[in-house]
């Protein structure tokens, strides 16, 4: 009984211990995390980049009060 | 192409700190993060001017140049954004960024640094747009809803102009010919003064 139990304690106490790679390793000079998605991936363009960067210039017009007096 | 920049009018800017309140509460950004700031140049003198400050998004960022694990991308619109679950908290980017944008939360014991937090030009961050994990690490993701960031939307005097360069810098020319002064835009020259416009594909960033 002792000699099963021996080992089987000795094994369970190192089984923490498993030596494994624990460095990440970067490739210098690129971005490293996730991929972003484009703002217009989304709905309602769809991916229609055009449509998209028309409507943000349109809203962006009305930052200018001279055209929004006139 | 759209190229995504601020423009702050210090003619305009009167203060009032709209753009700070604006940004804190649209993010719901922490107690002790800034991502964006007024600072009053002769304060209380004749002619003081009052500049909003945030992240320029710069064409040639030192942020991304300085960073020791590249968690800095730059997207198809010129943003300058970042991956958190990347940053180390490490505070290169906060001495490199010429207008000090990159802030830290210090809810440490020992006053330790969190990850860097910054002003994302409401173009959220690298995870599913408008998810609820998007707006945790990096608040709201307007262009993704064809807004514009809220801090110029707020701006009651419109000192603060936020979209495409060509947009922007259009309404800001007819305003200083038609005031006949005040031509100046502060910051534009470290930000977007330096070589071409990058064409980085999205999410791949460099340097």
């Amino acid at each position: 009984m002792k000699t099963l139990l021996i080992p089987a304690a000795v094994a369970f106490a190192l089984s923490a211990c498993g030596e494994y790679p624990q460095t990440v390793h970067y490739k210098q000079g690129e971005y490293q995390g996730k991929t972003d998605a484009r703002p217009y991936d989304g709905p309602p363009w769809n991916g229609d980049k055009a449509q998209w960067e028309k409507d943000i210039r349109a809203r962006g017009q009305n930052q200018n009060e001279y055209k929004r007096a006139s | 192409m759209a190229r995504m920049k601020f423009l702050c009018d210090s003619e305009r800017c009167i203060e009032c700190n709209g753009c700070v309140t604006a940004c804190k509460n649209e993010h719901e950004v922490p107690w002790g993060i800034n991502r964006r700031r007024v600072v009053t140049i002769g304060d209380g003198q004749p002619g003081e001017k009052s500049v909003s400050v945030a992240c320029m998004h710069c064409t040639d960022a030192p942020c991304m140049a300085v960073c020791p694990v590249d968690c800095f991308y730059r997207t198809e619109e010129g943003v300058v954004l970042h991956d958190k679950d990347m940053c180390i908290g490490c505070g290169y980017c906060f001495y490199a960024c010429p207008f000090g944008a990159p802030q830290y939360p210090q809810n440490g014991a020992f006053g330790q640094r969190g990850k860097m937090d910054k002003c994302t030009f409401c173009a959220g961050g690298p995870e599913a747009d408008n998810s609820q994990e998007e707006f945790e690490k990096y608040g709201r993701n307007r262009l993704a809803e064809g807004k514009l960031p809220l801090c110029a939307e707020m701006c009651s005097t419109k000192a603060l102009l936020a979209g495409d360069a060509d947009v922007v810098a259009d309404i800001f020319r007819q305003r200083s010919l038609t005031r006949g002064k005040g031509g100046e835009l502060w910051g534009w020259g470290t930000a977007y003064g330096k070589g071409d416009f990058p064409k980085d594909e999205p999410g791949k960033g460099g340097k």
